[in-house]
């Protein structure tokens, strides 16, 4: 089992008529996902074709879902349209809307997040994330599809190379499904959201969780997993070094005066019974040791 | 990025929330001139630094003449508050001060949403009156597809204990708060104090604005808000170059590509700085991004080697999306243009796509300065070492 995205789903992608839209779609039929259109409005009854694969293009996501069925939708349109895109998506009654795009203004997220969770049939991931993966089932995003196997560990992470970094340490063990929620201040899906769903899939066994300074996510997810969560958990948290006051790449990745450093969150859920590594591979290390009964 | 007070003014003035008069000056002479210009009995004259505490560190005094006025603004210029230099001040007009309140309207990355916050005891820090009288905060969330309308600003007012005859025009201030926070994409829009004067009037006295840097591209005009005079000369490079860099004091500087990756990597370079004398820490954040090609690794190198700090390099990049062949074409590259200007070692530990190519190419070329280390754990060790030793 995974979470959220299996073998079934059918995957709509906004943008894929874009370089970076085209370059991924690519990636993600040859990893195995069912890349059943693509919308650009004003290329509708176009197709591209991917290799040896026709996928048809769409005026709009409405008829895009209508032609073909499709339950996902990925977002890969600039920063300025990504707004429109997802509201559309939400519209058409798309159940999941993972957005890739960076650099979206946090207005426009907070006023998408509040319209799909107002909807009441939209998740809404990202935005600033690589998606998310089910090894061997599909595949929404930019994560490489090479790097570990289906297995029953849960992934979710705010980095999306820390997120192929663990991946690439525990491939051979395998994920059930590794989501990067993103690096924005706001985001559509949380790490709580995450630990849920994974506590409640019986197709995994560990949850690893990533964070970085900035908010308060992690100190509530701890909370959450000393109330909620039965499996184990390990995490591992970037940004211990990060001066005051200075965006470390990510948006959201910014400790402000006393909040958001990374020494409270490893406290918080350490509290919470979490085991955190100092290092990614230590924190691999660590979900090895748990997944090959030594923990 | 944050704006200076007398920057929020002129936004708010824009919006037509209520503010004085104020003129910013950078000298003394200037500052009497503005106060001339006013000519009312009193002025104020404000440092303009973007930090709080102006008050308690002698920032912010009254004057009663323009004479006076250039000499507060001679003490003012030049103060450093907070680490930060005063090199302008605001001569504002004089208000006759009745009452003081707070009100702030801000993100809230928590609950993803905007959230209100407001007090008929101004004037205090914040921070301290939350902690202290948390009752007499009131925190009311915006919703933000509907953002702050009257009747928000109506349940605000209410909830924070406005009196009956305040309410109604200092509920229509906040309204037009409102749209200076949702028109100029603003993720903190704070008055402190928000005040009401002896003849009733209703005057947002001192303001704070940050603007989301994401939305840039839709507000040109925010060209003029661009603040670098305080910037590392090294941070502005970068920034030429669309590298995502921030300067630290260390000696190991960092390449990576993602910014979990590149922070953790400062992580693992920290702690093994730990073990070795001198205990060498990270020298920058610098973040290549998805997709690096080698014109973008090259430049990179370029700048962290033109950091008379650095002693070492560590390149630590995980090829997801980003081939390690390209990764490997730029530190080939960029030691070539560099030539004999080259003389730091470079640790460099490539994992993930095209990876064999990227280590064959780096082993074949052979460069003495270039070592490859397997694990991001050992490759941190190593440059720890040699930074260290040089």
């Amino acid at each position: 089992m995974t979470i959220w995205l299996d073998q079934d789903s059918k995957v709509l992608v906004q943008g894929m008529t874009g370089s970076e839209g085209r370059k991924h779609t690519q990636r993600m039929i040859t990893s195995g996902t069912r890349v059943v259109g693509g919308v650009t409005p004003g290329k509708g009854g176009q197709t591209v074709t991917f290799e040896e694969d026709p996928v048809p293009v769409f005026d709009s996501v409405a008829e895009a879902k209508a032609a073909t069925g499709a339950n996902v939708s990925v977002v890969f349109v600039p920063a300025a349209y990504t707004k429109k895109a997802v509201f559309e998506a939400v519209d058409a009654g798309i159940a999941l809307v993972v957005v890739i795009t960076e650099g979206v203004p946090v207005k426009d997220t907070a006023e998408f997040y509040t319209y799909a969770a107002n909807s009441g049939t939209t998740r809404l991931i990202g935005p600033n994330c690589p998606g998310l993966i089910s090894p061997g089932q599909s595949n929404v995003g930019i994560i490489p599809a090479s790097i570990a196997k289906g297995g029953r560990i849960g992934l979710v992470s705010k980095s999306g190379t820390l997120t192929y970094q663990m991946m690439f340490e525990l491939g051979d063990i395998g994920f059930s499904t590794a989501v990067g929620i993103g690096g924005d201040p706001v985001i559509g899906t949380t790490h709580i959201d995450a630990l849920a769903a994974f506590e409640a899939d019986p197709g995994t066994d560990c949850i690893v969780m990533i964070g970085e300074i900035g908010g308060d996510a992690e100190e509530r997810a701890a909370d959450y997993i000393a109330e909620h969560v039965t499996k184990p958990v390990v995490g591992y948290v970037a940004g211990f070094t990060a001066p005051e006051g200075k965006t470390m790449g990510h948006a959201g990745a910014i400790v402000s005066g006393s909040k958001g450093t990374a020494q409270a969150k490893k406290a918080a859920l350490e509290a919470a019974g979490v085991k955190v590594g100092r290092t990614p591979s230590e924190t691999a290390g660590l979900v090895r040791e748990i997944m090959e009964g030594r923990g | 990025m944050d704006l200076f007070e007398y920057q929020a003014r002129d936004l708010f003035d824009a919006h037509g929330v209520p503010v004085l008069r104020g003129i910013v000056a950078r000298t003394p002479e200037e500052a009497e001139q503005a106060a001339r210009t006013l000519d009312t009995p009193v002025v104020v004259v404000k440092a303009q630094v973007k930090t709080g505490g102006r008050g308690k560190a002698g920032g912010v005094k009254l004057a009663r003449s323009p004479e006076e006025a250039r000499d507060r603004a001679s003490d003012i210029l030049g103060l450093v508050i907070n680490g930060h230099t005063v090199e302008q001040v605001m001569v504002t007009e004089g208000a006759d001060i009745a009452e003081e309140y707070y009100f702030s309207l801000l993100l809230d990355r928590a609950n993803r949403s905007y959230l209100a916050m407001c007090s008929v005891e101004g004037g205090m820090d914040i921070e301290t009156l939350a902690e202290e009288h948390p009752e007499k905060l009131a925190r009311i969330e915006v919703d933000p597809l509907v953002g702050l309308d009257a009747a928000k600003a109506d349940e605000i007012v209410a909830a924070a204990g406005f009196a009956e005859a305040d309410r109604a025009e200092v509920a229509r201030v906040l309204v037009l708060l409102g749209e200076v926070y949702r028109e100029n994409d603003a993720t903190l829009v704070e008055v402190n104090p928000l005040v009401k004067t002896g003849d009733g009037t209703i005057l947002a006295l001192d303001g704070k604005v940050s603007l989301d840097d994401n939305a840039a591209f839709r507000h040109p005009d925010w060209a003029e808000f661009a603040d670098e005079s305080h910037d590392d000369p090294l941070e502005i490079r970068a920034r030429e170059k669309h590298l995502n860099y921030v300067k630290l004091d260390g000696s190991v500087g960092i390449i990576g590509n993602g910014a979990g990756l590149v922070m953790s990597t400062l992580d693992v370079v920290a702690g093994a700085g730990k073990e070795f004398p001198g205990t060498p820490t990270p020298a920058n954040f610098l973040d290549i991004g998805g997709g690096a090609s080698a014109q973008v690794m090259a430049d990179g190198l370029d700048i962290i080697l033109s950091d008379a700090q650095v002693k070492v390099v560590f390149v630590n990049v995980f090829g997801g999306i980003t081939a390690c062949s390209e990764v490997a074409k730029g530190i080939i590259a960029a030691l070539e243009i560099l030539g004999e200007k080259a003389t730091k070692p470079i640790v460099v530990r490539l994992d993930g796509n095209a990876v064999e190519i990227g280590r064959h190419m780096l082993s074949e070329a052979a460069h003495p300065l270039v070592t490859m280390e397997l694990t991001m754990d050992s490759a941190a060790r190593k440059a720890a070492e040699l930074a260290s030793k040089n």
